[in-house]
């Protein structure tokens, strides 16, 4: 096949396999029977390609996507460019994670995707079909979590804004480090900002938490 | 003052009373308001710096699918002078159909020559802001004494240039506003720190009586300054709710937080100080100037439309000659961010003192300690210096060892915080619980627990017992939360609702001693007690100081400069909660940390377009950065409540850039202190040309400033 920009000149060709030949010269080369008989066969490969994909195309319409969230399974109608943030705000209606940048920057709108933080903001909707997401809302069903209370109690925000990202990732943190280090906290913090500054309260909260009994 | 002594809850420790809400998702800010039937709003923003719009063609958007409502921003042709400036407005039923329709937008333009350089828009032949003035707007002049002659008795005499950026307040949560219409009736959620200010401002634009008009803030993701009125947004987000006939959402994207709603001014400040050969302060000479945006010598929200800050500060210096200008260029406006004019003024002060103290040969607190009239904060440095160490830890500048070197430096600040005016409403129930209601804002600051405690104290209640809602134009009225003057307007308000309650209760009771019987009293209520309490004299005042210590480590090698610790001596009068009040502290030192090592916006000189719009380029502090924070809180119940939000982010890159200083023994002149600077500062790279190179540049304007008469400009009035 020709290259779309046009073949470099003086470029050398890797090997023979790796030079420039186009449809046309390869079908040439087979001769007229030959090539009235690929290209039936080669027809019909494309068509059973073309099936293949189709079934995997998604859009540009909305169309149905459902998402377990919080253990529930929703289905939604949404154009495949939805960001899973924009389906959990606004089709969901839980309004905990939070959209800040909408560009991976800045950790608001963290959920646990089958218990991995994740930006909401940089999946699409459909890519999460099939797994778990957990946001804020669905952590204290029997009352506050040990990282909750701990936030509360060390003052580890302020305006609150932020608040749901951390809660999300520093779930996740005890999960599979149940007594993390300072350095280790501020490592799962990484992905966050704060504009209030409540840093240093948010990372005693987190070590506060680790050594909760319930924990 | 009249706060009782021994107290239960004033002064001490309680967790925020809003902070179960906001950990569990539950608390709905701005952005999370869902009205049935709501539409999506966004603005499209001039791509051009300076632009003359002759009309804009609506007509393609209107008819695009999804799309209920489409405005200009402004009838008529009108001018636009910088990259991100309000041109039309959309709402349409989701996000996905107003973003396709953003492009429809047919703008019949006349690009004009635009300047965003503060040094170029000074020159003879730079295109104008504004036609009709020029770019370097009528500045401020101030003279004292007899400067010259003071100089030429001064034993020492120091010079500096030192320049500060533009900084973007940035708060999480966007600007932004959902508005409902009701027939003629107005309701609009605002990300605000004023829903009053927002009820008469959105009146006026739309020309409803204020009764007709409600505003409703219940939790809002920071301001810093930037929110005190609905802005362009608020009103078309309004306009665009009218005309479509349903309630729109239109929340600022991060890109549009970056270019078009606020930020504090930039400041290049030519210093010359005089002393005394034992360091008592002489003369002092200033020429400085930055830019505020396009509306340069315009008033903003907030104040601090200009660029103009107090000097010299919070010292007190027989003779000075001071000359301030405001540039015009074209960028978005600034306007009052976190302590509008404190960190810019105290960041050349304190630098100059310290080039003082290395000419002398001596102790920079010394120096502090001899000249600072303020006995409040010269207290607060022997306290913090015996506690950071000051004495042990001081050596000669860049006489550390090693390619890490380690530094210290200081630096005080004055706020007036102040505050008066809040009227409040109390109701006491007749199953002893308490409601209270006020018309104030809770920025994250912690205003509702600052009600829940005073009324606890007051009553002699636990603070559970005490519900508190703020944030609605429906409830009494309290000022704009700005100037640190939130706590100090409403708790006095809220100790005069209680003293009421108290009374009455008494009465209708007939329980003598209502806080000693409390549910006796309360159960003798046939209907819930309403009582309304108002500011008075004689609780609170202005005055907050403060001083802060930083100990940085510098790696020569890298320019990497890590700030180790920072130790704050802060007063705020009588401490309200202690628990939140530190927070605040907490928030002002890392805001103050961004200040000095990582926050810039940064124009585009050859385009005039913001470059770094964005969290990758604009950096915020981070969980790596935060350094170890000390704080020593005075309780000083007999000033009165005293407000701290803003003192507490004064001083904090001055004593970062002072620390530097001294760790290399060579000065930064401009923050942020990036690496590159550093590294230039110590001669292992050329000077950048945002630095001490630009020389040049920055003399004619400096002649230019120094040259303005002694007129206009009032004397800026600091607490002593």
């Amino acid at each position: 096949m020709r290259s779309r920009g046009g073949a470099k000149q003086n470029e050398p060709a890797a090997s023979p396999l790796a030079a420039p030949v186009s449809r046309r010269d390869f079908l040439r080369g087979l001769g007229t029977t030959a090539v009235s008989a690929a290209t039936v066969g080669a027809n019909a490969v494309a068509a059973e390609l073309a099936q293949a994909n189709a079934e995997k195309l998604r859009g540009p319409q909305a169309a149905p996507v459902t998402l377990s969230i919080n253990g529930e399974r929703r289905t939604f109608t949404l154009e495949p460019r939805v960001t899973l943030l924009e389906a959990i705000r606004l089709h969901a209606g839980l309004s905990g994670p939070k959209e800040v940048c909408d560009r991976a920057t800045c950790g608001a709108c963290t959920v646990l995707l089958d218990g991995v933080p994740v930006y909401a903001c940089m999946m699409l909707a459909l890519e999460a079909e099939g797994r778990e997401i957990l946001t804020v809302e669905g952590l204290a069903r029997g009352g506050p979590t040990p990282v909750q209370k701990q936030l509360v109690a060390c003052d580890g925000l302020q305006c609150g804004f932020c608040t749901p990202g951390f809660v999300m990732s520093l779930t996740a943190l005890l999960k599979n480090k149940p007594r993390p280090t300072e350095a280790e906290v501020r490592r799962a913090c990484a992905g966050h900002l704060c504009r209030c500054g409540s840093y240093p309260r948010v990372f005693a909260a987190a070590l506060a938490a680790s050594r909760a009994p319930s924990a | 003052m009249p706060w009782p002594k021994n107290t239960k809850y004033l002064g001490k420790s309680t967790p925020r009373t809003d902070g179960p809400t906001k950990v569990s998702g539950r608390a709905k800010f701005t952005a999370d308001v869902a009205l049935p039937g709501m539409l999506y709003g966004a603005i499209v923003r001039s791509s051009w710096p300076a632009a003359r719009i002759r009309s804009v063609n609506l007509a393609p958007v209107i008819a695009a699918p999804g799309i209920r409502a489409a405005i200009p921003a402004q009838e008529g042709t009108f001018e636009v002078r910088y990259y991100g400036a309000e041109i039309a407005a959309i709402a349409g039923i989701s996000r996905q159909a107003v973003l396709d329709a953003l492009p429809l937008v047919a703008i019949d333009a006349e690009p004009r020559p635009f300047v965003v350089s503060e040094t170029d828009a000074t020159r003879g032949e730079s295109p104008k802001v504004f036609a009709d003035r020029p770019n370097l707007g009528e500045g401020k002049a101030r003279n004292t004494g007899e400067v010259e002659a003071a100089f030429a008795a001064s034993a020492a005499v120091v010079e500096g240039t030192y320049h500060t950026q533009v900084e973007i307040h940035h708060p999480l949560e966007p600007h932004g506003h959902v508005v409902a219409w009701d027939e003629d009736e107005l309701t609009a959620w605002s990300s605000t720190q004023g829903v009053f200010a927002c009820r008469t401002a959105f009146a006026q634009a739309l020309g409803l009586p204020q009764n007709k008009v409600r505003v409703v803030c219940d939790h809002m993701g920071g301001g810093f300054g930037a929110k005190f009125n609905p802005g362009a947004e608020g009103i078309l987000c309004a306009r665009l709710a009218q005309a479509a006939g349903a309630p729109v959402k239109l929340m600022l994207t991060r890109f549009e937080q970056a270019l078009a709603v606020g930020n504090r001014p930039s400041s290049h400040q030519k210093i010359k100080l005089g002393a005394t050969a034992d360091g008592k302060l002489t003369a002092f000479q200033m020429e400085a100037f930055g830019t505020a945006g396009f509306g340069a010598g315009e008033s903003t929200g907030g104040g601090s439309g200009r660029a103009s800050f107090p000097a010299p500060y919070i010292y007190t210096v027989p003779a000075t000659r001071v000359r301030q200008g405001t540039v015009a260029i074209n960028a978005g406006q600034a306007c009052a961010m976190r302590a509008p004019g404190h960190p810019v003024a105290s960041f050349g002060m304190e630098a100059i003192l310290d080039d003082l103290a290395v000419k002398l040969n001596a102790d920079p607190l010394d120096l502090r300690l001899k000249n600072d009239p303020s006995e409040i904060r010269r207290r607060e440095y022997e306290l913090g210096a015996e506690k950071f160490g000051w004495r042990q830890k001081y050596r000669k500048p860049g006489s550390a060892p090693g390619a890490l070197k380690i530094g210290i430096g200081c630096a005080g600040a004055a706020w007036m915080s102040g505050g008066k005016g809040t009227q409040a409403e109390l109701q006491v129930n007749a199953d002893g619980t308490v409601e209270v209601r006020v018309g104030t804002q809770d920025l994250g600051t912690g205003s509702r627990s600052v009600i829940q405690i005073v009324a606890a104290e007051m009553l002699g209640l636990a603070p559970e017992k005490i519900a508190v809602r703020v944030g609605d134009t429906r409830f009494p009225p309290s000022g704009s939360s700005g100037g640190s003057q939130t706590t100090a307007s409403v708790s006095p308000a809220i100790y005069d609702a209680c003293e009421k309650a108290l009374a009455e209760l008494a009465r209708l009771s007939e329980v003598p001693d209502p806080k000693t019987d409390w549910l006796t009293a309360c159960k003798k209520l046939s209907a819930p007690l309403q009582v309304r309490g108002q500011w008075r004299e004689g609780l609170s005042a202005g005055g907050a100081c403060g001083v802060q210590f930083a100990e940085v480590e510098v790696d020569t090698e890298t320019g990497f400069v890590k700030v180790k610790k920072i130790l704050v001596v802060q007063d705020c009068g009588a401490v309200v909660n202690r628990l939140t009040c530190e927070s605040q502290i907490n928030g002002g030192v890392i805001m103050g940390l961004g200040y000095a090592l990582y926050e810039e916006r940064v124009m585009d000189r050859a385009t005039g377009v913001v470059l770094n719009p964005n969290f990758e380029t604009y950096k915020l502090p981070g969980a790596a950065d935060i350094p170890e924070i000390e704080i020593m809180l005075l309780d000083m119940p007999e000033r009165g409540v005293i407000g701290v939000g803003e003192p507490c982010t004064i001083p904090t890159a001055s004593a970062i850039a002072n620390a530097v200083a001294n760790a290399i023994g060579v000065r930064v002149d401009s923050l942020p202190i990036t690496p590159d600077r550093v590294l230039a500062a110590l001669g292992k790279v050329p000077a950048t040309q945002r630095g001490a190179s630009a020389v040049r540049e920055f003399e004619p304007v400096f002649r230019h400033v120094a040259a303005l008469p002694a007129t206009a400009g009032a004397k800026e009035e600091l607490p002593t």
